[in-house]
């Protein structure tokens, strides 16, 4: 068994958090676990990728036409990555949007929304997610990321459980955050249930 | 990420470890005495994680001013029996290439470990060379590990070795090793206890030349032993299945094992940990089994030449078929595997669109960011000759404020060559505080001496910035917190006797662009020292402010005629939204230079914020 997650975003958005609780709860879970993340010069505000395998994998990065889930904590990044997504992949977007300064400049045109998400469902199963007011409304715009995880922790065929990746997620924040990313995590969850 | 201490993992557990990190481990599990380091993607978790584990385990630990600095630091304590390891970048193995051309000639008392850390695909790098040919190059072991937990069995390996031989070792990692992650078993870590003692030798450690002809001779028969052992060692791994046969080391082995079972393909497989010496006994013994051989690597064809001397008749692929530069995936493997197998793979036809990019960019409120805003101000013709480290990101639009990039320290060298060539335009040289200490003191010296006209800007944002925040000679802290001299750049410029020094603080824009001007216009070698904290660690200092707010009746877009000025010093914190101006608050650490930018004067904070 292999389950390949990729989580897309934008330096600064706490991508290598969310990836760090996905492998350690696979260690928990006895399970083997890869990944690859972005470090040094791309964490300037720039495109940033974790690639997580886990079960039988050997490489550190997914194969294109692999990824079986597709984390975007911004909605433009979920392109980016479109060639790697499976068949049967399980795309989640935050649909809050960070203009890069390349289309604020006029170098690059953002597409709308719409269009993002249109694309995407035409190769994945799309959950949008609003991580931005959720994660507000958790206590701290800043816990978008969590939201996500939480939404993730529902998909179908899961490899980690919901029970596990909360007490990982709870062993890495500061006591005083631990409610605000509870909320989060449940806010997520709850948002992508069907 | 908080930084983890590694001497806190217990035995026989699984981790979800970093290589880099593994690497830490493996050393501290090896009996670690002494580690150097300088910063340098993909190489700096190793020595971060160190220095937090150094103080409780009783070892020493510091980040060096260079990297050549901290291999001869590891030199000296190796030479007085000590376990050393020594981390740096792939290009940083160039600053230390004068010492480390030499060491294997007097070799080491202790051990030595010298962790070279690869960039193919230069993710965060000015080239992509391929440091095993430096290993063959210095006579030295090189070992290659191909994910995180041989990471860290390799680097307790290397130790074993060097200390076996008398010789340092590099280990050889790349990219996706450093910052790969993988479940770690971690074991057990020793009793430490540092016992040195340099035990003088004349004819060994004194490398006159009458010294050197004769160690070079030894060190060429000891060359031998090593490539026996490098034969015998369990590191070196063949399994035979087929004629067809595929040589592989490091991260490739990975790629080579999904593409074989996903292939569902039969074929024999050589992957060597120990890449230099070059195991011949062993290639060739492998060669007799074999019709053809693939060589999977990545950038140089290092293996492969080394197998073509030996092959015969037998046909060799390798670069023929696989690029020579860029990292591998599984997909470029596979393919080359499949079509040197003669298999058909379905090519599945992927729509791949770019959406807009999304390069790295200063922070919101970088002091840098002010400084290159100030240099466009002023527009004199002028050739911007940069250097490394976060500044270089003023390189890219819409700052684009630099002109040359070559190495760490080259901005003053390149400058002083632009000046003694008869440039016409003013020449302005770049260098951030750590780059300036690391390679900059003895380019600026030259400039003094040799009488160049030329301007050197010191970006001192107080910190090695783009690799984590390490501290630097400036700082006032060393690499394990204790308190130490800090260095004042004003006071180590002016005894290198430039004509004209001045210091400034780039959000005061004005004022810098009045400093910036006038040392323009005076001649000789001129330095300011701009010097504003990265605002990175503004934020644990509490600098951050609120974001000032845009009154959107003032922001008429017209009046700056569509010129968007506050998006122009490409600042991630200002968009624009509906042909108006908006700061997204989560990310503004309130610096201001959007409201002294403003032609309109939209943008504003009260009194009170």
């Amino acid at each position: 068994m292999i389950k390949n997650i990729l989580i897309a975003g934008v330096g600064g958005q706490g991508i290598l958090f969310i990836s760090n609780i996905l492998g350690k709860a696979a260690i928990v879970q006895n399970l083997s676990v890869r990944a690859s993340e972005t470090h040094g010069m791309a964490q300037r505000g720039g495109s940033v990728v974790s690639h997580i395998r886990i079960g039988s994998a050997r490489a550190p990065l997914i194969p294109h036409g692999e990824v079986d889930y597709l984390v975007a904590l911004e909605p433009v990044e979920a392109l980016r990555y479109l060639s790697y997504i499976s068949k049967k992949c399980r795309a989640l977007v935050s649909t809050f949007r960070i203009v890069p300064s390349a289309a604020q400049s006029g170098i690059g045109i953002y597409p709308p929304l719409e269009d993002i998400l249109e694309n995407l469902m035409r190769y994945a199963e799309v959950f949008p997610v609003d991580a931005y007011s959720l994660a507000k409304r958790a206590g701290n715009p800043l816990t978008g990321n969590t939201v996500m995880l939480g939404a993730l922790s529902t998909m179908e065929d899961f490899p980690l459980r919901q029970d596990v990746l909360k007490e990982i997620l709870l062993s890495q924040v500061s006591p005083e955050t631990a409610d605000i990313n509870l909320r989060a995590f449940e806010l997520g969850r709850i948002a992508v249930k069907k | 990420m908080a930084k983890p201490k590694l001497h806190t993992l217990k035995e026989g557990n699984r981790y979800f470890l970093l290589g880099n990190h593994a690497i830490a481990r493996g050393a501290l599990e090896a009996g670690l005495n002494l580690a150097s380091a300088y910063p340098g993607t993909p190489s700096s978790e190793i020595l971060d994680a160190l220095a937090s584990s150094a103080r409780e385990l009783g070892f020493y630990a510091e980040w060096s001013v260079n990297e050549k600095v901290a291999l001869e630091v590891a030199i000296g304590a190796s030479y007085s029996g000590l376990r050393c390891l020594t981390a740096m970048k792939h290009v940083g193995v160039n600053v230390a290439l004068d010492a480390l051309a030499t060491i294997a000639y007097t070799g080491v008392s202790g051990a030595l470990v010298l962790v070279s850390a690869d960039d193919p695909g230069a993710h965060s790098s000015q080239n992509e060379q391929d440091n095993r040919i430096l290993a063959k190059f210095t006579k030295i072991f090189c070992l290659e590990p191909y994910d995180a937990q041989s990471a860290m069995d390799y680097t307790i390996k290397a130790f074993e070795i060097s200390e076996k031989f008398s010789i340092p070792v590099m280990l050889r990692t790349t990219t996706r090793i450093n910052h790969a992650r993988g479940d770690v078993l971690v074991g057990v870590l020793p009793k430490s206890g540092m016992k040195s003692e340099f035990k003088k030798n004349f004819s060994r450690y004194v490398c006159i030349p009458a010294n050197a002809r004769l160690l070079h001779r030894e060190l060429n028969k000891k060359l031998e032993e090593m490539e026996r052992y490098a034969t015998e060692s369990t590191l070196n791994n063949i399994k035979l299945n087929g004629s067809y046969g595929i040589i592989t080391s490091g991260v490739s082995r990975n790629y080579v094992r999904e593409a074989i079972d996903t292939l569902g393909a039969e074929v024999s497989l050589f992957e060597l940990g120990i890449t230099n010496p070059f195991p011949k006994q062993l290639v060739k013994r492998f060669l007799s089994k074999i019709d053809r051989i693939l060589v999977v690597e990545e950038l140089e064809p290092f293996l492969e030449e080394q197998v073509k001397a030996l092959a015969g008749d037998i046909e060799v692929s390798g670069k023929d078929i696989l690029p020579r530069d860029g990292e591998f995936n599984v997909e470029i493997v596979k393919n080359a595997v499949a079509g040197f197998l003669g298999l058909e793979i379905e090519r599945v036809k992927r729509e791949d669109i770019s959406p807009v990019p999304r390069p790295p960019v200063l922070c919101p409120g970088c002091g840098h960011r002010a400084l290159y805003y100030a240099l466009k101000k002023i527009t004199e013709k002028k050739i911007y000759s940069g250097d490394i480290g976060c500044y270089t990101l003023g390189a890219l639009e819409p700052l684009k404020t630099m002109d040359t990039c070559l190495c760490m320290g080259s901005s003053l060298g390149i400058a002083q060559g632009f000046y003694h060539a008869g440039v016409e335009e003013d020449i302005i040289a770049l260098i951030g505080d750590s780059t300036f200490f690391h390679a900059g003191i003895p380019s600026l010296l030259n400039a003094v001496y040799n009488r160049a006209n030329i301007l050197l800007i010191i970006m001192d944002n107080r910190t090695t910035a783009m690799t984590g925040h390490q501290p630097n000679p400036g700082v006032g802290v060393t690499a394990i917190g204790t308190k130490t001299v800090a260095v004042d750049l004003e006071e180590l410029v002016k005894a290198l006797k430039v004509d004209f020094v001045a210091k400034v603080k780039p959000s005061d824009l004005e004022a810098s662009i009045e400093v910036i001007k006038n040392a323009i216009d005076l001649s000789g070698v001129r330095v300011i020292i701009a010097e504003e904290p990265c605002a990175l660690m503004g934020r644990k200092l509490g600098l951050w402010r609120t974001p000032p707010k845009v009154t959107r009746e003032k922001c008429e877009g017209y009046l700056c005629r569509g010129c968007r000025a506050c998006l122009k010093i490409g600042c991630p914190a200002v968009s624009w939204e509906r042909g108006k101006a908006k700061m997204i608050p989560e990310l503004c650490t309130g610096c201001d230079l959007c409201i002294i930018v403003c032609p309109v004067e939209a943008i504003g904070r009260d009194e009170n914020d």
